[in-house]
């Protein structure tokens, strides 16, 4: 893992510094919340519903356990004794004291940890596939091209005022595992036929009230030239990106109105321009960067054998638990998709278990992946079935990896400012209906994801089915999608037509997983089938008149 | 109107009224320009020589335009007087030095003190820009 150097350490504790300064002006009245907002948001603290929330950066969603037990420490000392991660593989605190907020950078300071430009329409933090550098399909270890960016857009001072939020998401597999083309730009590291590395960079994705997929921009990008690619995407968006419509203002509406083309033509106008500058970090950098993610020091004779006689173990790594490039190894995920509990949300005392179990048992990492889940990523599968016990008596081994019940879900009406509905009740309403595991084992893959709001913090367009919340005339509505996906083969969900209410959303999704048992054929999932037969047969079940009764 | 500017040069300011950048093309002998957000710092690029002040005008902070113009400017070699005006707050004029701007005329004053302090922010900068500051990664590997 990545470790910070003094001038690292530097910039973060200046931060701190900075917003202890800001924090104690708006508490002596020296400065109104109209004047302080914009500062606080460039620290990720939003006022919500009921109090402050504090969300924190974990850059590229990886973390050490010395990390993990901080964030566990902080959700004792500083809120109500848990910790939210989300789709953007960052954690959130929900109910933090405006005075508290400096100590906590403070504590996160001492872990090598930020809130550094997790909110305004800056530059965000950068995620990245969370099986990066272990997943046995990878080409090329993301991480430290993640790393180079997270120090180039951190404190950019020509990019800090953008038209709207900007999210980069990179990943070095052909399976893309972060939703990498549902991105503002979306980086794929692939290899040419002569073995070289190059940056694919799909740019315009997004979700939002306007969902799109990127296109491709740069075919085959240098890596040593990959900031400066970034800088001519990045300064084209600023100059010309929309401001007269928050609701138009993503880059995803730039490069659809004036055209993919035309977009790359002024990048590569502005790229060959800034390849003049000399703004890249040297290649000695990107070395130095690489150095800190060489592989661990793997076991090179463990075994490749795995005691399966325990059936609940058994279920759990068929589900849970993924290849590894290093024989002997398996990636281990851990759900935070409880029956009826809230997604992605982890107790103090899980997360400082889970902080303890990649210290003793995955090389001291751990990630957190979009789908608010927690990886171990480089997990012995002799110390397996071990981590697997520890987990269960924390509540901690639900098998439900993929099945309907591992559902992302936004905070929704329950904490957020902008949603328009609940979506915690319906994601637990639907966990407790399929509680059944078989039940879930038998309707295989389906992504489920829910949004309170247009906004789709949710990922409701990339859900294989998606559910969003809307207002209607003051009644909660949650309007149904279907088809979406994420990955290679991303796509965006179909609405089936009108909205239900929360029960009766419930009721639509049961239809529609029945309409696929009957229809499938071998080996197709959720999504398979709808592609093949479409919206009608689906449609026609969920809308059917219910019989009347007397 | 504007009371007061907050200047990092040490030639003499210019008095000229700046036009604007249309304007600009038609007057041989204007020396001060007025950029707005939506205008293309770039048709300054032939005239950059006759040029002593450029002002770029921030309607509102949060319009981000200025600072790009600003750098394209710089990198193009442009060496006189860059001015920010409008809606500049302390908390941004870090990031303005650091694309080039060497004056500030702010709608609300802002003290040569709290400017100091902004300008001493961060110790170090991650990326190169036009400040003339060696990035981090420039002191990294010497």
């Amino acid at each position: 893992m990545y470790q910070y150097d003094q001038y690292d350490q530097a910039m973060v504790d200046a931060r701190v510094a900075e917003f202890r300064d800001q924090v104690a002006r708006r508490l002596a009245g020296e400065i109104t919340e109209d004047q302080f907002k914009p500062l606080r948001l460039k620290n990720g603290l939003y006022l919500q519903l009921h109090a402050y929330m504090l969300r924190v950066a974990v850059p590229y969603g990886t973390l050490n356990s010395r990390q993990m037990r901080m964030l566990g420490d902080i959700a004792d000392k500083y809120d109500r004794g848990y910790g939210h991660f989300t789709t953007r593989q960052n954690i959130q605190y929900n109910w933090i004291k405006l005075q508290d907020a400096p100590d906590i950078l403070a504590d996160l300071a001492s872990v090598e940890m930020h809130a550094i430009q997790t909110s305004g329409n800056c530059i965000r933090n950068t995620t990245a596939d969370h099986f990066a550098g272990a997943a046995a399909d990878e080409l090329v270890d993301p991480r430290p091209y993640a790393e180079l960016l997270r120090q180039w857009s951190t404190f950019h001072p020509e990019f800090d005022y953008l038209p709207r939020k900007f999210k980069i998401a990179i990943i070095g597999s052909e399976t893309d595992r972060a939703a990498m083309k549902l991105h503002d730009i979306g980086i794929q590291l692939v290899t040419n036929d002569a073995g070289e590395v190059g940056c694919r960079f799909y740019v315009g994705g997004g979700m939002g009230r306007t969902p799109m997929i990127a296109p491709v921009i740069g075919e085959f990008v240098p890596p040593l030239q990959m900031i400066s690619y970034l800088e001519a995407c990045l300064r084209v968006y600023n100059r010309y990106g929309r401001r007269d419509n928050k609701y138009k203002a993503r880059i995803k509406i730039l490069v659809h109105e004036i055209g993919a083309d035309e977009y790359r033509r002024q990048v590569e106008e502005e790229f060959a321009h800034i390849l003049t500058l000399g703004l890249e970090p040297p290649p000695a950098e990107l070395e130095r960067i690489k150095g800190f993610f060489e592989q661990p020091g793997f076991d090179a004779s463990a075994s490749d054998e795995l005691d399966l006689s325990d059936p609940d173990f058994a279920v759990w790594v068929s589900q849970n638990v993924h290849a590894h490039k290093q024989p002997g190894y398996a990636i281990a995920t851990i759900s935070l998709k409880p029956v009826g509990g809230i997604p992605g949300d982890a107790s103090a005392d899980q997360i400082r278990l889970m902080a303890d179990l990649a210290r003793d048992y995955s090389f001291d990492e751990l990630r957190v992946t979009h789908a608010q889940n927690i990886v171990l990523p480089h997990v012995k599968k002799a110390d397996l079935y071990t981590v697997w016990q520890k987990l269960d008596a924390a509540g901690l081994a639900n098998a439900n990896l993929d099945l309907i019940s591992d559902i992302i879900a936004c905070p929704g009406l329950d904490y957020c400012s902008l949603a328009n509905a609940r979506s915690i009740p319906v994601a637990q309403k639907i966990s407790e209906r399929f509680a059944d595991l078989g039940r879930q084992k038998e309707l295989g893959e389906l992504k489920l994801k829910i949004s309170g709001c247009i906004n789709a913090c949710g990922h409701h367009h990339a859900g294989h089915i998606g559910i969003l919340g809307v207002d209607r005339k003051g009644v909660e509505n949650y309007q149904l999608l279907l088809g979406g996906s994420e990955g290679a083969d991303t796509s965006l969900g179909t609405i089936t037509g009108p909205g239900f209410s929360e029960d009766g959303i419930v009721d639509a999704i049961e239809k529609a997983t029945d309409v696929y048992l009957a229809q499938r054929s071998d080996g197709e999932r959720f999504v398979d089938t709808y592609r093949r037969i479409g919206m009608a047969p689906f449609k026609e079940a969920i809308y059917a008149k219910e019989p009347v009764n007397g | 109107m504007v009371e007061q500017t907050l200047r990092y040069r040490d030639d003499e300011p210019v008095s000229d009224p700046a036009v604007t950048v249309d304007a600009f093309a038609d007057q041989s002998n204007a020396t001060a320009v007025r950029i707005e957000p939506g205008d293309d710092a770039r048709a300054l690029l032939p005239h950059l020589e006759r040029i002593a002040l450029v002002e770029v005008n921030f309607p509102a902070y949060t319009d981000g335009r200025g600072y790009s113009a600003a750098r394209i400017l710089r990198e193009h070699g442009y060496a006189g007087e860059l001015r920010a005006v409008g809606d500049v707050l302390v908390d941004q004029l870090s990031h303005m030095r650091r694309c080039g701007f060497d004056s500030f005329a702010p709608n609300q004053d802002i003290s040569r003190e709290a400017a100091d302090k902004a300008f001493a922010t961060w110790p170090d900068v991650y990326q190169k820009t036009v400040d003339g500051r060696p990035a981090i990664w420039a002191k990294r590997h010497g």
